[in-house]
């Protein structure tokens, strides 16, 4: 379980608070205005960015004194998730040895990861020679070998196209449940929500409202979320 | 928080290195200095190195931003070379190159020559506009790669944004750019321009064109008024750090909004106009640096027949010793990029601050009496060069860390890649194209630097610029010219092979 307790982040003169607890295996919807919050609350709890009171827990434990790389989290982020000297296989492979000295099984991992995202035979491709949908996969690659226990996404498909987005959302939903993973997905789309997430935290007005069932809160939108999304259709 | 980002140790420790080389070399002149009074003469002094160095600084600056301008909307055949050229007189030996300009605009030079055909009076390249066009002929290359930077750095999306809005791409991409950089361009030029003792040497002289350097050197040499060179010494040691403080502080960073590197496509300046006005500024500055090279080196080329028998064994050790300050520069240099900060400004500042002569003469001080000087020439040269190019180094390196960090940072902590790891992996290749560079300028730099080896050198253990300076004053010119021509190949040659070595299998 993801607990945050009393969290107080702090970005400049910007101010996010969150005190919400999300179920171990939840497919979480982090939805918001732009500027609302969304991703200094992943930076917050990847560990980017120090809290300025209270506490990031994972099953009881505190994160606090653990650096980003030893959190039990894997972490997508909008843009520049592929190193692009490094080839895809490579690439990968950073989620499973940050060495890159990988063992015979190791790499057989990374082919198989690269398989199940669709990218067979593509390993050696550096970032540049792959299209945009491909890294996209590549990245989602590194997360499946990383097996860790939290995925954090920010808009890491806001530049692909609508049939692209929903084909990677399917996927990466497809994957990751297989595993029991917690996901905190960040996203602008309420249907990217309706689409993948169990539940929705509302990041608005400076505060991370505790999650809620996906269709109750877009049914019925608190007042923050309703400015939002506009008047129903 | 436990450690995230690039290792920060190693910076500390460069930083404390160079601290204690450069401000170490202080304490004598703080002792000697405050015995003398300070005459008309050393305020002249003063002003004319204010006024050369502006001149040369907003010359240079102004002339360069139509040549990048060209370079970086224009493909032609050449334009590689022409852009690794621009590399060259910057890491010109400044004798060589004042040669070259001696040969095109001196006395008996082409300029003059044609000048006179015409029946119009010969110019004197003597005195202020001397030593101005001499700071611009040298730092022209430095300004436009330093512009053109600016120019390849912004995003080729922003182009086609303006492109697609009919938007001026002077007003709305290429002034707010040109606002950044130059500031930064000027202070790095009129920095430089504040240490260039050959120019002024050759070049300047008299009440009128003295430099605070010049007038060091005449107070040492002439006057035996060490106590008075010590004061214009310490003079010149805070003008220069002024100067180099504020051109560090006006360096540019890593730019927001970071394009795919793809071709810089241009869609506005296709007109007739624009394209001869382009080809007119490359044409112009190719000829105007390109011509004095070529009288150097035809002058080089008929000297070297006369080449004395030990060239062999100074352009050995010119090799020895650039490569080794190569190394020690590119390691402090990674090091102070990586901690970054205020720590890394001032260390790499400090050796701008301090000439490579004043360096020179405090290790001289330290070492006589632990050390035969003869066995300390070499390291010691190296050593002395190494921290020279220092702050050019950490110039090239720090904008490209901190643009690696910017792009790639959080993802390489959310993947713990830390300390050597991350250097390793993730630093190392992506800094190619620009330790590259840096390695490729500290090594020239260092081939044509006399400095301190000429303190230490015993008989039989000179450098190539070294003896150069003993042929010159044996009036052996022809041979002199012929090593100057050994020296401007290697010195090129050496930042050639890093350069190239940088950029090439460089990750797009």
């Amino acid at each position: 379980m993801l607990r945050l307790e009393g969290l107080e982040l702090a970005q400049g003169a910007f101010r996010l608070a969150a005190d919400l607890s999300v179920p171990r295996g939840a497919t979480v919807a982090l939805l918001g205005p732009s500027g609302g919050g969304k991703s200094t609350l992943l930076a917050g709890i990847a560990g980017f960015l120090p809290p300025r009171a209270g506490r990031v827990l994972w099953d009881g434990r505190d994160l606090g004194p653990l650096p980003p790389g030893q959190r039990p989290a894997s972490v997508l982020f909008q843009d520049n998730n592929l190193f692009p000297h490094l080839s895809a296989a490579q690439n990968v492979g950073l989620g499973l040895r940050p060495s890159l000295r990988l063992s015979s099984p190791e790499r057989e991992r990374v082919a198989a990861a690269l398989a199940r995202v669709g990218l067979q035979g593509l390993g050696d491709r550096r970032p540049a020679q792959l299209s945009g949908g491909q890294q996209a996969r590549a990245a989602l690659a590194r997360v499946l070998v990383q097996e860790r226990p939290l995925v954090l996404m920010d808009e890491p498909f806001g530049a692909l196209g609508p049939a692209l987005k929903a084909e990677m959302l399917a996927l990466t939903s497809e994957v990751l449940r297989g595993r029991g993973a917690t996901l905190l997905l960040v996203t602008h789309d309420p249907e990217d929500a309706r689409a993948l997430a169990d539940l929705v935290v509302v990041v608005a007005e400076g505060r991370a409202s505790p999650p809620a069932p996906t269709a109750a809160v877009l049914a019925d939108p608190p007042p923050a979320l309703r400015a939002y999304l506009g008047p129903p259709a | 928080m436990t450690r995230t980002g690039a290792p920060r140790l190693p910076g500390a420790l460069a930083a404390l290195m160079v601290a204690g080389l450069c401000l170490g070399t202080l304490v004598p002149l703080l002792r000697g200095a405050g015995e003398g009074g300070f005459g008309a003469a050393d305020w002249a002094a003063l002003r004319f190195t204010l006024l050369q160095a502006a001149l040369s600084a907003l010359v240079s600056v102004a002339l360069a931003v139509p040549v990048a301008r060209a370079l970086a909307r224009r493909r032609f055949p050449g334009r590689g070379a022409l852009v690794t050229l621009l590399g060259a007189p910057f890491l010109l030996p400044v004798i060589v190159a004042i040669l070259g300009l001696l040969a095109l605009f001196g006395r008996g030079g082409l300029v003059n020559d044609a000048l006179a055909l015409l029946g119009l009076p010969r110019l004197s390249i003597y005195g202020l506009h001397g030593v101005v066009l001499a700071h611009v002929f040298l730092n022209l290359p430095l300004a436009t790669r330093l512009i053109l930077q600016g120019w390849l750095d912004v995003p080729a999306e922003r182009f086609r944004l303006a492109a697609t809005l009919n938007a001026p791409v002077w007003a709305v991409i290429e002034r707010p750019m040109l606002a950044r950089i130059v500031p930064g361009a000027l202070a790095a030029i009129f920095a430089l321009c504040l240490t260039s003792f050959s120019v002024a040497l050759i070049l300047g002289g008299g009440p009128a064109a003295t430099t605070l350097e010049l007038a060091i050197y005449q107070a040492i040499r002439f006057e035996a008024d060490v106590a008075g060179a010590a004061q214009l010494a310490l003079l010149q040691y805070l003008l220069c750090g002024a100067a180099a403080g504020l051109a560090l502080g006006l360096a540019p960073g890593a730019m927001g909004g970071a394009g795919l590197g793809r071709a810089v496509e241009r869609w506005d300046a296709q007109g007739r106009a624009a394209r001869t006005g382009d080809a007119l500024a490359i044409g112009g500055a190719a000829l105007f640096l390109l011509l004095p090279l070529a009288l150097a080196a035809l002058r080089g080329v008929g000297g070297l027949a006369e080449l004395p028998p030990e060239v062999a064994g100074a352009a050995g050790r010119s090799l020895l010793v650039a490569l080794g300050a190569t190394a020690l520069t590119l390691i402090l240099a990674l090091a102070l990029a990586m901690r970054g900060g205020h720590l890394a400004l001032v260390a790499g500042t400090l050796p701008l601050a301090a000439s490579g002569l004043v360096l020179g003469t405090g290790l001289l001080h330290l070492l006589r009496p632990h050390v035969a000087l003869a066995t300390a020439a070499l390291p010691v040269t190296a050593l002395v060069d190494a921290l020279v190019a220092l702050p050019f180094a950490l110039r090239a390196l720090a904008p490209a860390l901190a643009e690696i960090e910017a792009r790639h940072g959080r993802l390489a902590d959310s993947l713990g890649l830390t300390g050597l790891r991350r250097l390793r992996i993730v630093l190392l290749p992506l800094l190619r194209p620009a330790l590259g560079f840096a390695g490729g300028l500290a090594a020239a730099l260092s081939v044509g630097n006399l400095g301190a080896i000429a303190l230490f050198a015993a008989e039989g253990q000179a450098t190539l610029p070294l003896l150069m300076a003993r042929l010159m004053g044996a009036y052996r010119m022809e041979a002199a010219a012929g090593v100057g021509l050994m020296i401007l190949v290697l010195a090129l040659g050496l930042f050639w092979a890093f350069d190239r070595g940088g950029r090439t299998r460089a990750a797009a």
